[in-house]
């Protein structure tokens, strides 16, 4: 044989996808949803998600040197976790904390389980339940959109309640669905948009990244959720729309509950995931101490993740009753 | 439009050949014949060195049911028989002719024509079995035993394969479209064999061209009525499983042959080998093959004699456009990597692909982030990402729980992931392995 030749199995082609371009999806697809933060909160909102961002991409890349394996942050993943993160904390976090939650969601979470694909609970989620544990007053702490605040500097609290914690309350004057629908409301960075997010998953729905199966089993649990149980003037009464364009439902319907690796693979087990995700998000903002459940639930359905995949999997070819044949 | 649930959408790259018809190659000076071109037992040679041949004739006898006849596709004179590569690695005993260049057929040809209606289907099926054919689409299982199948059986339906679902492949569909009458014919012998009045030709969407050649030839056939499915272009729409799915609803069980359900499949030169056989008293000494792939200069579709070097037959194309990185036997996304480009033709090479380096190469691996894209596409309802990670421990018990033997190596899984995994890779070791492992074990 005169010339090397590649020898191997088949198949001899592959689709030009791979990690780094779906990963790219999800940061574009994440646009929408910071630009509303800067635009409700001012260009604070920039420097903490850069502030996200970068310490994850640093604490990735120096884990990753210093036990001496390929570093690869080109695949992107670390910075979806940054903008993630930063789309889960308010404004007005210290930007140490960020650094800290930052260390925490890559390193603790998902370097300590093995790196990619193989952590099972969300790494900006972990991370915002480990900063809520830790800081919650600052994790709380919500200023009123409009507020001038530093660019770097501490904030003091200037906190404004949350639409999710008015409703609880049985305020009187509750903002409007086209305030919460465009963002102009108290809350987290990149979740307080229902239209800048709508507008990010349907990207990642055109480009194939996520499915409709989760977002939509999910939205539509709490939505029949609140809708029950969720009134003030007894059962049927709940006012769902306002419940589900509050809170971090909608980023996490779209961009946490569809995370490949913390949630089920099998069809089946996608809708009891999103199903799951939102009966726990009715049961903690209906009943539970917080009136907001959405990362709480999301990490509880991370949890037994591996037990739906078991429980789910995909029936065996020709064994579907109807069409057999002998 | 009929389908099946699952699949990929590889380029096609069809442009290339699609258009050009069959040019027939010269055959060369010297043409080897491995024994074994076919699943089953080697063939059993009949001729020695020093014999003289004529173009058809006998060389080996099929070494038991499950076997395949040998003939030489050229005259000449029998070289020896030696050990030589054959396209899947290996030194296997092969039967060398020296062509003398005459193409002196044997005398069979020159009788006049049989009309299979009234031959018995037995006499239809020993024809076949005489004249060695086999599945040209790749596989290379003997004709007659999938013509034969347990008296138990009911088939009310036949089938040719014509979804070339492969990309790059051309052959079948040229194929279509220069020799219609004698794939119908063969298609009616097969119908006549199972004493069928209706048969099925299922063609995929992105051959307009096929269907309608093949819709307006079937009308005009007659004593026969068959009938032209469009498929929707997708892959692997031409594996056996998922093809009488589409075509019938049907679905074969796990492990479950197509006689099973009640179906015959052929692919489309087997079909009109049958019907040279039957009709014309010609062995299988030719098949066509597309060239291809972006390191070929001239692509094209070459009637080839069985037996002809793919070295002889790329040099006869004019040779590489660019450098050649990787050789395939066969579509990219079952073919077979060559090490060689000395072997044969056999039986069922349907195509030869050169792949340059930009094409040929792979991206590296990443860990499985459990997209779950490979499960989407699996044609046969498996979890490929766990196969992937049970073949890479030897987990033979989880590998048996997820149905390993179900797998039927289409690459679907391994072209769609995005973190470049090679599960089929994977499962094929680790099917040898298991294969192994069961041998001691008995
Ligand atoms: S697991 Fe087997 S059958 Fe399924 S897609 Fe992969 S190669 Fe095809
Ligand atoms: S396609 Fe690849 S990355 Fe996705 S689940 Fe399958 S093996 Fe894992």
């Amino acid at each position: 044989m005169e010339e090397k030749w590649i020898v191997s199995h088949p198949p001899h082609v592959a689709t030009k996808d791979n990690l780094s371009r779906i990963m790219l999806h999800v940061v574009i697809a994440l646009l929408p949803a910071v630009l509303a933060g800067c635009l409700v909160f001012g260009l604070r909102a920039l420097i903490v998600t850069l502030t996200c961002v970068i310490s994850c991409v640093v604490f990735e890349a120096l884990w990753q040197k210093l036990l001496k394996k390929p570093v690869t942050v080109s695949d992107l993943s670390a910075v979806v976790t940054g903008i993630l993160l930063a789309c889960n904390l308010p404004v007005s976090i210290p930007l140490w904390m960020a650094v800290i939650g930052s260390f925490f969601a890559i390193i603790v979470v998902k370097q300590f389980f093995g790196g990619l694909g193989h952590n099972f609970m969300n790494p900006a989620l972990g991370a915002r339940a480990f900063l809520l544990a830790s800081w919650a007053l600052a994790m709380t702490s919500f200023p009123a959109p409009g507020t001038s605040l530093p660019l770097f500097g501490s904030v003091d609290a200037v906190s404004a309640a949350t639409p999710l914690a008015l409703y609880a309350e049985n305020a009187e004057q509750l903002p409007t669905y086209l305030n919460l629908f465009l963002g102009n409301i108290g809350g987290c960075i990149g979740e307080t948009s229902a239209l800048a997010i709508l507008i990010g998953g349907i990207y990642l729905l055109i480009t194939k990244v996520i499915r409709l199966r989760v977002p939509v089993c999910f939205l539509a649990t709490v939505a029949l959720g609140t809708w029950i149980f969720g009134g003030h003037e007894g059962w049927f009464t709940g006012d769902w729309l306002y419940q589900l364009l509050s809170g971090g439902l909608m980023l996490g319907a779209f961009f946490m509950a569809t995370d490949y690796t913390t949630t089920p693979f099998t069809p089946k087990g996608q809708i009891y995931f999103g199903i799951g995700c939102g009966i726990i998000t009715v049961l903690i903002r209906l009943w539970g101490g917080y009136p907001e459940g959405t990362s709480y639930a999301i990490l509880l359905m991370n949890i037994v993740t591996p037990l739906i995949d078991k429980a789910t999997a995909p029936r065996r070819y020709g064994t579907k009753f109807g069409k057999e044949v002998a | 439009m009929k389908t099946f649930h699952g699949g990929v959408h590889p380029h096609g790259h069809k442009d290339a050949t699609a258009e050009k018809p069959i040019v027939t190659l010269a055959p060369p000076k010297e043409l080897i014949f491995p024994l074994s071109q076919h699943i089953g037992a080697p063939a059993v040679p009949c001729v020695q060195a020093g014999d003289a041949v004529l173009m058809g004739q006998k060389i080996a006898e099929a070494g038991g049911f499950v076997s395949a006849t040998l003939h030489s596709s050229v005259s000449g004179t029998v070289k020896g028989i030696e050990k030589r590569m054959h396209p899947n690695g290996t030194l296997t005993d092969c039967i060398i002719i020296e062509n003398d260049g005459l193409d002196t057929p044997i005398p069979e040809v020159s009788l006049p024509e049989r009309d299979f209606r009234k031959l018995s289907p037995k006499e239809c099926i020993d024809l076949v079995q005489e004249a060695g054919i086999v599945g040209m689409g790749g596989a290379g299982f003997p004709t007659h035993v999938k013509l034969s199948p347990p008296p138990e059986a009911t088939i009310d339906y036949v089938i040719v394969n014509g979804a070339e679902c492969e990309p790059y492949l051309t052959s079948d569909y040229r194929v279509m479209l220069e020799n219609s009458q004698e794939l119908l014919t063969g298609l009616a012998i097969m119908m006549h064999i199972f004493d069928l009045s209706v048969g099925y030709i299922a063609i995929e969407d992105n051959k307009p061209k096929a269907i309608e050649a093949m819709k307006k030839a079937a009308a005009e056939f007659s004593g026969a009525e068959i009938r032209i499915v469009p498929l929707k272009t997708k892959y692997p729409q031409g594996s056996e499983k998922q093809l009488i799915n589409a075509v019938t609803g049907r679905k074969l069980k796990p492990g479950a042959l197509p006689w099973q359900a009640g179906c015959i499949v052929s692919n489309i030169d087997t079909v009109a080998s049958i019907a040279r056989a039957v009709v014309k008293h010609q062995p299988v000494i030719r098949r066509i093959v597309t060239l291809g792939g972006d390191a070929m200069k001239n692509p094209l579709n070459y009637s080839v004699r069985i037996g002809t070097p793919f070295s002889y037959i790329v040099e006869q194309s004019g040779g590489f456009a660019q450098p050649p990185k990787k050789f395939l036997m066969g579509g990219p996304m079952m073919g077979l990597a060559l090490s060689s480009l000395d072997v044969p033709t056999i039986k069922s090479s349907s195509a030869i692909l050169a792949l340059s380096e930009s094409s040929a190469k792979f991206e590296e691996e990443s860990p499985c982030v459990r997209c779950a894209k490979c499960l989407y596409v699996c044609p046969m309802n498996l979890q490929p990402n766990l196969l992937d990670k049970a073949a890479r421990n030897n987990d033979f018990e989880a590998l048996e729980k997820l149905h390993i033997s179900d797998c039927i190596e289409c690459g679907s899984c391994a072209y769609i992931c995005p973190a470049k995994r090679r599960q089929v890779q994977q499962i094929r070791v680790v099917k040898g392995k298991l294969r192994n492992a069961k041998a001691k074990g008995n």
